[in-house]
């Protein structure tokens, strides 16, 4: 069976507040996709409804054709989900509260055995196996709901800001764990704030604000999108550079639409062309001997669709 | 997985373990489950030891009193010895008990933010209920057998083997006892549902059955003349019958504070026992339908 997710109109308020606005998203098939959105844009309240923890003030929730609402028990049986931070009991270990949720799922002990192994390795926490997690720190109670969401190996996995405090070594695992999960015929639904691990990791991205999704599409289609943009390049040189030496050797260059000042060393530079512009301009730069030392995108594509998109969305 | 290998969180089609529709176990036995990694949370946490100190100060105080005055009409049979003590603490040690295990027992999942590492997993809202009910009564019942251990040693002290030689009035008695274990946890398990914050659930339950069951119940006979047949307090005081007799439904005796008589009402233990198992059922419907429409937001 093909892993899917839909959403049929579903609609949540709170009080008089939309929280989330006629939803309709179908995801199939094994691929991950980012859930973005702003602050207080409803990515979390879609979550919780698709993991049964709300209910839809309309609309209905699907986990591979099965409705949440009318089945919470079958239709979460073949999903793993980490929605926000919850927490365990504390007086258990790792081993102990894995071993619950395993049983819970009807796993065997030897399956429950070697899968706790595997996913205490892979979050890195093999050595607190038998430790009370009452006592762990925040970001070791997230690895450690992070195992218990991939315990059963599920089809489908639910993620809510995964990385959510972890230390930066934490997070490029978490990217490592996803990437791997992709390996399985596994569909991925992970809502992010970090767009560099969205576009690290995911196919496809939804974009929700205010409650309404703004698109749905696959990630080079989104960024192919903002190739009629200019997109912008930091350059950062050894030594700092004069304005009046910006004026007379880089702005006339081809490609060249416009520059601000970052500091002394360091320039913003908006560039047409999409990659072969970046390219020329590179060169060129490079043969004028002015100390450049770096060159790099000053935001991803991505990024820049996102602030479009949200800009838009508020004006 | 950082570095070299790949990562192996994944596993590879044919040989995996998928969670499937047909394998997660009945609500039932997933309510079990549930209750055993639940219990072994009560019993490693300091309201177990809380729980226990209660017990055992009540065991110290009666024995000292058993002690120190030896009362005849307790010390001469075993029925005497068990209603005075047994009979008393028991309802003592099982409201702490509900009190303690089952008050924050469904506010503290929201509360502490556990029930949203339960409710992910494919489990229906009721087996959390269940389980978790199931938890509350099996730690409240190793207090009451630690209880009943206190004083049956007791009675060894001061009867010999007289104690044991007429136990099945203490055996009905400890099964009545039971039947209030069960209504007051599906009472304390209701509030708890009602209320998300644990300390009001607690306060609630505590200040009703520590006063205001009392006073609901002296409005009842002495103001409106009626039967309090409505409370559990009232239906629990059976638990002793068994081993002290069954008092008249109405007695008149006359008032300790001078000027006329008062009425007392004591209820039958068919009456108890319908009252008790009527208060189980209703709250513990009541408390799950209540959770079946309760979010995690
Ligand atoms: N229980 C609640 N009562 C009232 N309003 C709520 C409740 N839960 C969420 N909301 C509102 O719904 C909106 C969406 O919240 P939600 O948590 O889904 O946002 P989010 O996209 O997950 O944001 P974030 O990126 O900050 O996690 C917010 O405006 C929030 O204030
Ligand atoms: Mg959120």
């Amino acid at each position: 069976m093909t892993p899917s997710l839909e959403a049929r109109s579903l609609t949540r308020r709170f009080g008089s507040f939309v929280a989330l606005d006629h939803l309709d998203l179908k995801v199939e098939g094994a691929k991950c996709v980012g859930f973005l959105g702003p602050n207080g844009a409803g990515k979390t309240t879609t979550l919780k409804m698709f993991t049964d923890l709300i209910f839809p003030t309309s609309g209905e929730a699907f986990i591979n054709g099965i409705s949440v609402q009318n089945d919470r028990k079958r239709a979460l049986s073949v999903c793993g989900d980490l929605i926000e931070t919850p927490e365990i009991y504390p007086s258990l270990s790792p081993r102990e509260a894995l071993e619950m949720s395993g049983a819970l799922r009807g796993m065997d002990h030897a399956e429950i055995r070697s899968r706790t192994e595997e996913v205490l390795e892979e979050v890195k926490m093999s050595d607190w196996v038998d430790k009370k997690i009452g006592r762990f720190s925040k970001g070791m109670k997230q690895r450690i709901n992070i195992a218990a969401s991939l315990l059963s190996d599920p089809e489908v996995v639910l993620l809510d800001e995964p990385s959510t405090g972890l230390d930066p070594r934490g997070m490029s695992e978490v990217r490592d764990i996803i990437r791997g999960l992709k390996k399985g015929r596994r569909l991925i639904f992970m809502s992010s704030h970090i767009l560099s691990e969205v576009v690290d990791v995911c196919d496809e991205v939804a974009l929700l604000d205010h409650g309404k999704l703004l698109f749905f599409d696959t990630l080079s289609n989104v960024t192919s999108s903002f190739a009629g943009g200019t997109p912008s390049v930091d350059l950062s040189f050894k030594a700092p550079i004069s304005d009046a030496d910006v004026e007379r050797l880089i702005v006339p260059l081809p490609g060249v639409a416009g520059w601000s000042r970052l500091d002394p060393r360091r320039l913003a530079v908006k560039v047409a062309g999409g990659a072969d512009g970046q390219s020329q301009l590179l060169e060129q730069l490079a043969g004028l001997r002015l100390g450049l030392v770096g060159f790099r995108e000053s935001r991803s594509a991505l990024e820049e669709v996102y602030l479009r998109e949200i800009s838009t969305g508020d004006s | 997985m950082s570095g070299t290998g790949t990562p192996s969180v994944a596993m590879s089609g044919a040989e995996s373990s998928r969670a499937s529709l047909g394998r997660v176990p009945s609500t039932w036995a997933q309510a079990v489950i549930l209750s055993r990694y639940q219990l072994r949370d009560y019993l490693r946490s300091r309201r177990f030891v809380l729980m226990m100190s209660i017990v055992a100060l009540v065991g110290v105080i009666l024995t000292a009193v058993v002690a120190y005055f030896r009362p005849a009409s307790l010390i001469d049979n075993s029925s005497d010895f068990y209603g005075g003590l047994w009979a008393g603490g028991a309802s003592f040690v099982i409201l702490f008990a509900g009190i303690i295990f089952g008050g924050d027992a469904i506010a503290g999942e929201f509360q502490n933010k556990t029930g949203y590492f339960l409710m992910g997993l494919p489990v229906q809202r009721t087996t959390v209920y269940t389980g978790k009910y199931l938890a509350a009564l099996a730690a409240s019942l190793v207090t009451l057998v630690v209880f009943l251990l206190i004083v049956v040693g007791n009675a060894a002290f001061y009867l010999g083997p007289g104690a044991f030689t007429n136990l099945a009035p203490l055996l009905a008695s400890f099964v009545l006892a039971l039947l209030y274990l069960l209504a007051l946890l599906g009472f304390t398990f209701l509030f708890s549902s009602l209320f998300k914050t644990s300390l009001y659930a607690v306060l609630v339950v505590a200040v009703l059955f520590l006063f205001g069951f009392t006073i609901i119940s002296s409005v009842a006979t002495s103001l409106a003349h009626i039967e309090p047949w409505f409370l559990i307090s009232y239906a629990s005081s059976i638990i002793g019958y068994p081993l002290t007799g069954t008092p008249p439904h109405i007695a008149h005796i006359r008032s300790p504070f001078g000027g006329g008589t008062m009425t007392v009402y004591s209820p039958s233990i068919p009456e108890g026992i319908a009252i008790m198992a009527g208060y189980f059922l209703i709250t513990s419907l009541l408390g799950l339908w209540l959770f079946e429409r309760e979010e995690f937001t």
